[in-house]
């Protein structure tokens, strides 16, 4: 049972995925960075910086996502349409 | 039994609070009259329920809103309400704030990995991860392996929502110290009406009520962020009163009660146990079925920017368990012992008019609904597809499929009823313990097999039994201080050294060892590798991608795995 491997997506440009695997890489380990913040001071509203700098990455780690859902998905139609140009192509010949 | 026929009378020490009774139950009716209403909503126009896409993955046609509210109370289940308060209340920051750091990486390693599965699992109709897994490797014992991993990993996840369930009913007074299913009679019934409306509507019975849950969850949280500390002269006092509980000297121990920041020696504690929770979430089977669930590629990735905003929601309720100790909240369960558990339930009750805090009740109580609805959907389509179609049934068609899983989602949920009402509470936490330890052993197969075949399907399973059999002993080994009891925790040193990490960190990195080194002997004795039925393409597969459909007709399912053992 082979089937015929018809591509879904035309080949990848390395930028984007570049770019978002950075923006992805950051959002993963400076989180994980603990002797960055296990400290009380400077305090925010009465919060250790403990607390508020880990919360204040849920949005800046969402926002890198964001960017890189952008970046992809662009990527991701323009290879599409290389991929369904190429079909078109040979069901017309 | 005569007690039965009055139950609130018989309650001992604790009295009921009668207007928030009165709203947990109309919000729980409200949500239960939904519960059957799902099942129309968007139903399939010829198909009705009867195959498991319908029933079991909701149509796979769920866009960016109903997933963020589906994979909203999916991944942020009641008992994460309930326990990391608890936590942070009872021993601080390792325990509890660590919460916060894994979900934020989880939605990056979200983002990578998902849309790759969406697109594999859409091609070839999978349902489970084990689908892919048997699709990829054509390796049955390795299918079998996966999904007998999130079977077992998923029932005491059940159960623990059911915890968060009784937590809720205890601080409102329905209980009894000296009558046992009195007390769990409310729970019974609860159940009940959950796996009813399941059996009848399918994953769009927890999708339509995470909706009513968010609203509720949201407006207590927000409320109680921004009032209690008001009440209790600031965060600075709160905080302050946290540092004072925690750094106090435990008499039993000799060591401070827990943790308000961590010290360099707890540094690898942290953020393995935040990485490794983080991995191992999406290796959940309910958390497969949300993703599986949606409608296109991209959704999965788009929800990973706008999920976090559950992830600062958890935050601050995790800060609420700081703000129960500067209230002086006491939570005494019925046997007059401490139950942290009840912390944030407690404290609602305390310092809110009984209105409010019955929403916020009913919020958590709904809130353990809608994950326990779709863990036993994850759980019975496992069963149905790995286990009754590829071991005993292989002819089954979708129909006998979805009427195998309805029956399956009904054992899976009383057997979590059972576990719950029969063993003691912490046998359900424990076991929570271990299954987040094994499912991260399915990690190797499932997202190596995303990218490349160069493991060995037999390498993977001598991987994964390494794996499981490391976290089982090493977490057997960990001793409560306390209590002196088996299973005390999830942290343990590495093996050879003083560094304290979580367990399942260094369960996975034993598997990822043995299953590469294997790989590399089994290829030079030329072990025979298993048939793969997907191809490169298939990865990057869309919703409106050409062959899809037609693959499916022309490749019926039936055939996946080919030749096993």
């Amino acid at each position: 049972m082979s089937t015929p491997d018809v591509p879904t997506r035309g080949p990848a440009r390395p930028g984007p995925y570049i770019a978002a695997g950075i923006l992805l890489a950051i959002s993963i380990l400076v989180p994980l960075f603990v002797p960055a913040y296990s400290i009380d001071q400077p305090r925010l509203a009465g919060m250790p910086f403990f607390y508020w700098y880990q919360m204040l990455w849920v949005p800046i780690t969402a926002a890198m996502v964001g960017v890189s859902y952008r970046l992809v998905t662009k990527e991701d139609r323009r290879r599409r349409e290389v991929a369904r140009g190429a079909r078109t192509r040979e069901e017309e010949q | 039994m005569s007690g039965l026929a009055v139950p609130l009378a018989t309650t001992g020490d604790r009295p009921v609070n009668g207007v928030a009774l009165t709203v947990v139950v109309v919000l729980f009716i409200l949500v239960a009259v939904l519960g059957f209403f799902a099942a129309r909503w968007r139903a399939g126009k010829e198909t009705g329920l009867h195959s498991l896409d319908e029933w079991g993955l909701g149509g796979r046609g769920f866009g960016t809103w109903v997933t963020w509210f589906l994979l909203g109370g999916d991944l942020y289940p009641a008992y994460t309400f309930v326990a990391v308060p608890a936590a942070m209340w009872a021993t601080g920051a390792v325990s509890g704030f660590f919460a916060v750091p894994y979900t934020i990486v989880l939605y990056p390693i979200v983002f990578l990995l998902m849309s790759r599965l969406w697109s594999v699992s859409h091609r070839h109709g999978f349902v489970t991860p084990a689908d892919f897994v048997g699709g990829r490797y054509g390796s049955r014992a390795l299918t079998v392996a996966v999904a007998l991993t999130g079977i077992v990993a998923t029932m005491p996840y059940i159960a623990l929502q059911l915890v968060g369930i009784k937590a809720v009913l205890t601080v409102l007074g329905l209980g009894s110290a000296e009558n046992v299913l009195l007390t769990d009679l409310p729970l019974i019934i609860a159940f009940v009406v959950l796996a009813a409306y399941t059996y009848t509507s399918g994953l769009r019975a927890p999708a339509l009520i995470a909706v009513v849950k968010d609203l509720l969850i949201y407006l207590a949280v927000i409320v109680a962020v921004i009032y209690l500390p008001i009440k209790f002269g600031g965060w600075d006092n709160i905080f302050g009163a946290a540092q004072t509980k925690l750094d106090a000297v435990s008499p039993a121990t000799g060591k401070p009660a827990g943790v308000f920041i961590p010290g360099a020696a707890s540094y690898s504690a942290y953020w393995t146990l935040a990485l490794g929770s983080a991995m191992a979430l999406f290796m959940y089977p309910h958390s497969v079925t949300g993703v599986l669930a949606t409608k296109s590629r991209n959704t999965i990735r788009k929800n990973a920017a706008v999920l976090p905003l559950y992830s600062l929601m958890l935050g601050f309720l995790a800060l609420l368990g700081y703000a129960a100790i500067s209230a002086g909240t006491k939570p005494i369960d019925l046997n007059g012992a401490v139950n942290p558990q009840l912390v944030v339930p407690q404290l609602f009750l305390d310092n809110f008019p009984s209105w409010f805090a019955g929403i916020a009740l009913a919020a958590i109580a709904i809130g353990a609904l809608v994950p326990a609805a779709i863990m036993s959907i994850a759980a019975a389509n496992l069963f149905t597809r790995n286990i009754y179609r590829d071991l005993i049934r292989p002819d089954a068609d979708p129909r006998q499929e979805a009427k195998v899983s309805k029956i399956a989602s009904l054992v899976v949920k009383f057997g979590a009823l059972i576990f719950v009402i029969a063993m003691d509470q912490s046998a359900a936490i424990n076991m929570q313990l271990l299954g987040g330890i094994w499912i991260l052993q399915t990690f190797p197969a499932i997202v190596a097999g995303l990218y490349t075949r160069w493991f060995h399907r037999w390498a993977l399973f001598a991987g994964w039994v390494a794996g499981i059999i490391y976290g089982t002993v090493a977490a057997y080994n960990v001793v409560n201080p306390v209590t002196k009891a088996n299973f005390g925790g999830s942290i343990a040193a590495v093996p050879g050294t003083n560094v304290q990490v979580y367990i399942a960190v260094v369960a996975f990195a034993i598997n990822l060892i043995v299953a590469a080194v294997l790989s590399l002997v089994f290829r030079a004795m030329k072990l025979p590798d298993g048939k793969d039925i997907t191809r490169n393409s298939d990865y990057g597969a869309d919703e409106d991608d050409p062959k899809v459909a037609q693959l499916q007709r022309e490749y019926p399912l039936g055939e996946t795995g080919g030749p096993a053992f």
